[in-house]
C-alpha cells in the first residue's frame, strides 16, 4: 500500500551522495509510515506529495513538535498527511535544533497547516517563516516562554488577574494537606 | 419652652427603633423569600460540565421547580452566576469582567471541581478555583456533580439568600440619567 509512498520518496529525495533528503523511511501499519525528512528538503518533499497525481496529499490532518530534552537536535516537527483521493496516511519527521528552531511554513500548500503552525510555536517555541499570521493560539500574548517544552515548569501560572487571598492550607483531599509532608 | 416630656430619656425612640427594626425584618424576609425563588441565572459554561447543566435545566431534573428556570444570557439579567467548568488563566479576566456586570443582589455557585478548585488540572493554564477571582456563595463537587447534587446546592443557596439581610433600597441616591445624583 503506502510502502509506494516511502518508496518514491527514498528513490526521489535521498541523496546518494551526503545521505541526506530523506534519511530514513520505515513501513508501519495504519498510517505508521514515517519518512525522516531534512529541513532544507521539506518543502519539496511537501509539494512532491501534495501535487504528484500518484500522490494527491491534499490534506494534513494535524502537525506537531516534540520535544526530546537532552537530545540534539531537540524538536522534533511532525507532520501528518493523507490523501483523500488515495486513502494513504504518510508521516513526515523534521529535526530541528533548539538554537535554530526554524522551519519553512507549508502554509501555501495547506491552508490548515496555519493554526498547527501556529499550536507549535506557541506551545514549543518552533517558529515557521514565510508563515501569514505567527502569533500565540491557545495562551494568551502576555505568556512568557512556551508551556509544553519539558522545562517549563508544570505549574508556572501566570495569572493575568490578581488572584484574591486564598487560605494557605488548602484541603486537597484525603492525604497530607501539603504536598511535601 | 420646654415641658416634663423632654426629661423623660430616649424610652419612645427606641420603641420607635425597635418597631422600624421589626419592619427592616419583615421586610427583609419577604424580600429574601422573593429573591430566593426567582434566581435567574447567567450559565458561564465553559467545559464538559456543560452536559451535566443542560440535564438539569431540562425535564427530568428541572430546575424551574425550584425558581431558577431561566438562564439569562446577559449578566445584566442575572443575579446567580454559574461558573460551569474549567475556568483558566485566559479566562480569568472575562469571568471577572462577566461577575462585575451583574447587578447587586448577585450570588456566584461553583458548579464541579474544576470551578471549585481546580479539579486533577494542577497545571500551567487553569486557574485553580474560581475563589480565587471571584467570591463564591455554594459550592458543588463532583465531576461532574449528579443533578441532584447541584439541586442541594440550590436549596443551600436559597437557604443562605433567605438568611440573609435584604433591603429595598441601598440607601444610596439613585442615579437618574442626565442630571447629577440626588443627595438624601
Ligand atoms: S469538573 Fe469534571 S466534568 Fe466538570 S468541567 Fe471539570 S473535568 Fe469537566
Amino acid at each position: 500500500m503506502a510502502t509506494i509512498v516511502i518508496d518514491a520518496l527514498v528513490a526521489r529525495f535521498r541523496d546518494p551522495v551526503k545521505g541526506d533528503g530523506v534519511t530514513g523511511a520505515s513501513v508501519g501499519a495504519g498510517g505508521d509510515d514515517t519518512a525522516f525528512v531534512t529541513r532544507e528538503r521539506l518543502l519539496e518533499v511537501c509539494q512532491f506529495l501534495r501535487d504528484d497525481p500518484g500522490m494527491q496529499f491534499n490534506m494534513a490532518p494535524y502537525i506537531t513538535a516534540v520535544d526530546y530534552l537532552g537530545q540534539e537536535p531537540r524538536f522534533e516537527v511532525v507532520y501528518n498527511l493523507l490523501s483523500t483521493t488515495r486513502n494513504w496516511r504518510v508521516r513526515l519527521r523534521v529535526k530541528v535544533s533548539e538554537q535554530d528552531a526554524v522551519l519553512p511554513s507549508v502554509c501555501g500548500l495547506w491552508r490548515g497547516a496555519n493554526w498547527f503552525e501556529r499550536y507549535c510555536f506557541d506551545m514549543y517555541g518552533i517558529s515557521f517563516t514565510g508563515h501569514p499570521d505567527l502569533r500565540r493560539l491557545y495562551m494568551y500574548d502576555e505568556f512568557v516562554g512556551h508551556p509544553l517544552r519539558k522545562d517549563y515548569p508544570l505549574r508556572g501560572r501566570q495569572p493575568l488577574v490578581t488572584e484574591l487571598e486564598v487560605p494557605e492550607e488548602q484541603f486537597r483531599g484525603p492525604g497530607p494537606a501539603r504536598r511535601s509532608e | 419652652m420646654s415641658t416634663e416630656l423632654d426629661a423623660i430619656p430616649s424610652i419612645i425612640p427606641t420603641r420607635r427603633d425597635d418597631a422600624i427594626g421589626a419592619l427592616e425584618k419583615m421586610v427583609s424576609q419577604g424580600l429574601g423569600w422573593a429573591r430566593k425563588y426567582s434566581l435567574f441565572q447567567y450559565p458561564f459554561v465553559t467545559a464538559c460540565c456543560g452536559m451535566e447543566y443542560m440535564t438539569l435545566a431540562s425535564a427530568r431534573y428541572d430546575l424551574d421547580r425550584f425558581g431558577a428556570a431561566l438562564p439569562r444570557f446577559s449578566p445584566r439579567q442575572a443575579d446567580l452566576l454559574m461558573v460551569v467548568g474549567t475556568v483558566n488563566c485566559k479566562q480569568a479576566p472575562i469571568l471577572r469582567r462577566v461577575w462585575e456586570s451583574i447587578s447587586e443582589p448577585k450570588w456566584v455557585m461553583a458548579f464541579g471541581v474544576c470551578a471549585s478548585s481546580g479539579g486533577f488540572y494542577d497545571n500551567y493554564a487553569t486557574v485553580q478555583g474560581i475563589d480565587r477571582i471571584i467570591p463564591v456563595d455554594v459550592y458543588v463537587p463532583g465531576c461532574p456533580p449528579r443533578p441532584e447534587q447541584v439541586l442541594d446546592g440550590i436549596m443551600m443557596l436559597q437557604a443562605k439568600i433567605q438568611g440573609q439581610h435584604h433591603q429595598l433600597t441601598e440607601g444610596k441616591p439613585l442615579p437618574v440619567l442626565g442630571q447629577a445624583p440626588r443627595q438624601r
